[in-house]
């Protein structure tokens, strides 16, 4: 079963120094991952004050600055893995440093048969 | 023979009905297969007799119904994720139901599932209860409590939670969840929350065989600790209310007809229980309780003792319920004023002002001192807030014998 694992924290309460050893122990991490066959794919995100928004309303197409909601904790990355149950993904969430500042949300990845494998 | 099947059911279903679960990974299918095995049994044994092994029966019974009804519904892929599965030997067979049992009782307190779902799940699942007595319970509509299951069951399979004990790391965190879920069961049966009989015999006793499972398998020191608990409440359970149906005190009890049995039986799982550190919440609550049920009249009952363990229960598990219990012990072993004292705090915090039982503790605690305006406020203030019938009415006997002080 294929979960995607999204990471939240608020961005103010790490260092630069801890931030690189998140970063550091997640890549860590997913290489244990892929040598377990359950790594999909993963990846760090911008800071939150990059993001742009989209939203098209009545045919108009309307962009701002900013992430779609603004809450303290915001979406700072995600895994994608393969496990046989939601107990062995929990585990894995367990794992990720960002969950020792913030929350890991871990969700059924909802499989469709029709959708393209990227080129590598 | 319909008689015979029905006695089965009653006593088989939901053990069928667990193994049904692990081997087709699927909470409604299981039901479905369940329903049709019996369906099957109720037109088959009377005319073939009762097989030798009537549970096997029913799961290989079921598994086919469940193989065939996939089939129809063209769920092939679905045909994969049944596990392949020789018949068990007669001997591992008890073993099997157990731990199917116990998987089963771990799914549905699974962390991933809100607490008033879990144990919404535990009464239907492995207690068999209709969605109705469940809502009834819960005091919300039966379509709501249905909808609620309906939820919870897709939660289950969508998010992937899986139908197996938990690993020995996890196993102390969820052990504790469904010692909170077994626990609520127990007071389901032993104290309902609202209607007019005082206890479902049937759920309490449910709740004690889950205990007992639960220690064949687990055998750690909180599940001593909840099984003495129970079994403790339970020794009490023909004197709780009178030949009429009213409530009696502890103090009113007649000891003579308390279950000795069932006493020892609690003491020693408390023994054992409290010899391991640490101690656990279910173990001090069981040792408190194991105290009330050793003194041989109300007044030889060991107050200090039981005032020294609700500090030490106020430590593991502090909430205002904890604290008032422990007033009333201190009531009891200090004198009214000192409790008072304490109960009053705890109703200017406003964390218990809908509590009836503060109230009440608040109200005898006034009579104890014969403070009899102030007690009647409160036993007005308990009765306006009361849900049970049989607690109703005792309180509206304590306002009548105030009354009767008072006039």
């Amino acid at each position: 079963m294929k979960y995607m694992m999204l990471i939240y924290s608020d961005e103010s309460v790490w260092t630069e120094e801890e931030r690189a050893n998140c970063m550091a122990e997640s890549v860590a991490l997913t290489h244990d991952l892929n040598a377990r066959g359950q790594f999909i794919s993963a990846s760090p995100l911008h800071y939150v004050n990059t993001a742009t928004s989209v939203r098209v309303r009545d045919g108009k197409t309307l962009i701002t600055d900013g992430p779609f909601a603004e809450t303290r904790e915001q979406l700072g990355g995600y895994y994608i893995v393969d496990v046989a149950n939601l107990d062995e993904a929990l585990e894995i969430a367990s794992r990720i440093p960002g969950a020792r500042k913030g929350t890991v949300e871990v969700r059924p990845i909802f499989e469709l048969d029709n959708l393209p494998i990227a080129n590598q | 023979m319909l008689n015979q099947i029905e006695t089965l059911y009653r006593r088989e279903s939901r053990r069928v009905f667990a193994t049904l679960v692990r081997l087709l990974r699927d909470f409604d299918r299981a039901e479905d297969a369940l329903q049709e095995a019996f369906a099957a049994a109720m037109q088959q044994w009377p005319v073939e007799g009762l097989p030798k092994n009537p549970r096997a029966w029913l799961v290989s019974t079921a598994r086919f119904k469940a193989i065939d009804r996939l089939r129809r519904d063209a769920r092939m892929d679905s045909l994969e994720d049944l596990v392949e599965e020789p018949p068990a030997p007669p001997e591992k067979e008890q073993e099997t139901i157990v731990d199917d049992q116990l998987r089963l009782i771990f799914t549905c307190c699974h962390p991933a599932l809100a607490s008033e779902l879990q144990i919404a799940l535990t009464l239907r699942e492995i207690c068999g209860l209709t969605t109705e007595a469940i809502a009834k319970a819960f005091l919300v509509a039966p379509a709501t409590m249905a909808q609620r299951l309906v939820r919870g069951k897709a939660k289950i399979r969508l998010a992937g939670i899986p139908y197996e004990v938990p690993g020995q790391k996890q196993l102390p965190e969820r052990l504790d969840a469904v010692l909170t879920v077994i626990y609520l069961v127990f007071n389901e049966g032993y104290h309902t929350s609202s209607g007019d009989r005082l206890h479902r015999p049937d759920l309490a006793e449910e709740a004690i065989r889950l205990g007992r499972l639960l220690l064949e398998l687990l055998p750690h020191p909180e599940v001593r600790g909840l099984l003495a608990l129970m079994l403790l409440h339970h020794a009490r359970r023909a004197t709780r209310t009178s030949a009429d149906g009213d409530l009696l005190l502890l103090e009113e009890q007649d000891r003579s007809l308390w279950d000795q049995a069932l006493i020892r039986e609690g003491q020693a799982l408390v023994e054992s229980a409290l010899a391991t550190r640490p101690v656990g919440r279910f173990g001090v609550q069981a040792a408190i309780a194991a105290l009330h049920a050793e003194a041989p009249t109300a007044d030889a009952t060991d107050w200090p003792q039981i005032g020294a363990l609700y500090d030490v229960l106020l430590r593991l598990t502090p909430s205002p319920i904890v604290e008032l219990n422990r007033a009333v012990a201190v009531a009891m072993r200090d004198g009214p004023e000192a409790g008072l004292a304490l109960v009053d705090g705890l109703l200017a915090r406003g964390e218990l002002q809908q509590y009836h039982l503060a109230h009440a503790a608040k109200a005898d605690m006034h009579r104890r001192l014969g403070q009899f305006e102030a007690a009647r406020e409160s036993y007005e203030h308990a009765l306006a807030l009361a849900q049970q019938e049989v607690e109703k009415r005792f309180l509206q006997k304590r306002l009548e014998e105030i009354d009767a002080q008072l006039a």
